[in-house]
Parts: structure tokens; sequence; C-alpha cells
């Protein structure tokens, strides 16, 4: 657990400093995590890590809570707008996975059957 | 006598983050086990009813955001090593992400690009004023990144914030149905429509239903904070924002 928790921090600490001295646009966290990534790529990851990393993740919907509280502190700003705002949301939320996830089905499938042709004209 | 001890004891409590770090933890548990017994109901998502529920508790009893934040900062402190943690499930399924780098990059080009343009029209559409506009552009990626090109584009980071949370809600409510509805069962596809779509929030939700969505989702998740971050300001210009 302690391990488990200072190689993570470790990470984002690592991520947060790339990020400020070559002032990316990108959070630390998630150069963490890329990080963290290209290290379990080379040398896989040990059983404390794995086990540990991935029990915090199931507490992970609860991470959000305190920020989201915040929206306490808009509702005067959004009290005009909310509804076009709040449809705006889901309309273009319900599209954009639908597109995502089209567009990859579509990629897979092109490359899968590229794969295919290729291997039926190696076998003939 | 014991009414005059109750306000004093609140008056102490209310000034140490013990009572509103132990509140938030209560709650969620509270909004996790109902969800979990009424058989994962989209609509009383956990996030959802616990910000619902706490947001309630504090206007009642009068409490700013500050001071509820100064105790639930532990929890939100955490956000950082989880996000860290991401990298777990993903290396599980390094295999299948190898095979599939170009159905992977093309998904993100077109999730991203089509978040922001397809919210911007929309909104222009709906009669979304020009400040709102420029906060909900950056809107599908996780907090940091989104209220950084909400400032670079003139909108107001703080709105930002409130909508990315609104966004990620909305993608972890309908995912599961929308997906299951047209029969989309690939969970590499899945994953990367939820974290392209609603960032953390959703990708939470994607490791909830499969460990498979829940890699590729934080992958997109934060791929697409960088794909954002590149395009928003661009096409901001481009569409006279």
């Amino acid at each position: 657990m302690l391990r488990a928790m200072t190689v993570l921090l470790a990470c984002q600490l690592a991520g947060e400093i790339i990020a400020r001295s070559f002032a990316l646009p990108i959070p630390g966290p998630v150069l963490g995590m890329l990080a963290l990534f290209g290290m379990l790529l080379r040398r896989g990851a040990p059983a404390w890590l794995d086990d540990n990393g991935q029990g915090l993740l199931r507490f992970l919907p609860l991470l959000f809570v305190p920020a989201g509280v915040g929206i306490m502190s808009y509702v005067d700003l959004m009290r005009d707008e909310w509804i076009v705002i709040v449809a705006t949301l889901l309309i273009s939320t319900i599209v954009t996975m639908l597109v995502t996830a089209g567009t990859f089905l579509l990629f897979a499938r092109l490359a899968t059957g590229r794969k295919g042709a290729h291997d039926t004209a190696q076998r003939g | 006598m014991i009414r005059h001890n109750v306000a004093e004891i609140w008056v102490y409590l209310a000034q140490t983050p013990l009572l509103w770090l132990t509140a938030t933890l209560a709650v969620y548990c509270l909004a996790d086990s109902v969800y979990q017994r009424l058989g994962q109901l989209p609509l009383i998502n956990p996030v959802l009813v616990s910000i619902t529920l706490l947001v309630a508790l504090l206007v009642v009893t009068r409490t700013p955001y500050q001071r509820y934040f100064d105790g639930a900062q532990f929890v939100h402190f955490l956000l950082g090593p989880a996000t860290v943690a991401l990298a777990l499930p993903l290396w599980h399924y390094a295999g299948r992400l190898r095979q599939m780098l170009l159905p992977v990059a093309g998904a993100l080009l077109a999730g991203s690009l089509t978040a922001i343009l397809s919210t911007v029209i929309l909104g222009r559409l709906l009669g979304v004023s020009t400040i709102a506009l420029r906060s909900l552009a950056p809107r599908s990626v996780t907090t940091p990144i989104a209220m950084g090109i909400s400032e670079q584009i003139g909108g107001l980071p703080s709105l930002t914030a409130v909508l990315v949370i609104l966004t990620g809600i909305i993608g972890a409510v309908t995912a599961r149905d929308l997906f299951d509805r047209l029969r989309i069962s690939d969970q590499a596809a899945r994953g990367l429509a939820i974290g392209v779509a609603s960032h953390g929030i959703g990708t939470a939700r994607a490791l909830q239903l499969h460990a498979e969505a829940g890699a590729f989702a934080g992958l997109a998740m934060g791929l697409n904070g960088v794909v954002t971050a590149i395009l928003t300001p661009l096409l901001a210009r481009w569409l006279g924002l």
C-alpha cells in the first residue's frame, strides 16, 4: 500500500515537474500516467503495485465528488441559460460517443479486412 | 441547555475538516449502496446523487463551499495518484492497444473534433451566449486541461469546471444504455467513446462496467486532453468565437 502510493505520487510529481519545466498544457497526473505506462511496458507491474493501484481505482467515482459540489457556487451564473446548456451537453456528448465508437469500429474493420486479404493472398 | 450544547458542538465541528470529509464519504457510501441495491439504474448514478445530497446539506446548514472543501480536499487530492494508476488497467490491455493503434488514433481525432464542433455549433443554434460557448468548447476533457483552454480562448474557467463535471455525469449516466441499445459490444470502442466524450467521471463508470473499457477510457481521456488542448484554440478562431 505504502510502496504503491509512493510510486504513484512519484510519477505524479515527475509529471508535474515536466509539465512546469516545459510549460506544457497537459496536467502532471496525465503525464505521470503516461510515464508509469512506459515503465510498465518495460518492466511489467509487480503485484503490490497492480493490486493497490487498481484498488484505488475502485473508488474513482468518489474522488470527483468534492469538485462536483463546487457546482453550488455557479447556480446563479447558470440560471438564465441552464436548460439550453444542459441540452447542448446532452446531445453533443451522445453524438461524440457515437462518432468515436463508430470511427474506431470502422477503422478496426478496415484494418482486419486488409489483414485478412493479406493473409489470403499469402496463402494463395 | 442541551440545545445550547448542540450549537456549541456544531460550531466546533463546522470548523474542522473532519466533519465534511466524513460527510463526503458517508454520503457516497449511502448513494453507492442504494445504486447497487436498485440494480444500477442510470439516473441514480452515485456521483450525481452524492453531489446533489451534499449541496443540499451545505445549503441547509449555510456552509460555504470553501469550508466544505477544506475537509473534502483530502478526497480530492487522491485524484492525482488515481489518474496515474490508470496506467495499470491500460498496461493489462497493451497487447490489444498495440494491434489497434490506427483505429485508436482515428477514433481519438474524430471524437475530439466532434466534441468541440458539435458543442459550439449546437450551442450557437440553441442561442447560448458567446461567453458560455467559449466556456463550453473544451468541456469534454479533464478539469485542469479544460480550465486552461477556457482561459486561453476567453471563457470563464470556473464555469468550464462546472460544465466539465456535468458532461462527465451525462456520459456516465447515458453510456451503457446507449451502447447496449445500438449493440456496440466491443469494449475498446465503448471505452474510447466514454473517455473521449466524458473524461474521468466517464472513465470511472467505464471501469465499473468492464476492465477493458476502463483501460481504453483512461487512455482516451489522457490523449484527448492533449488533442483538445491543441485543437480548441484553432477551431475557436475558425468558428469566430
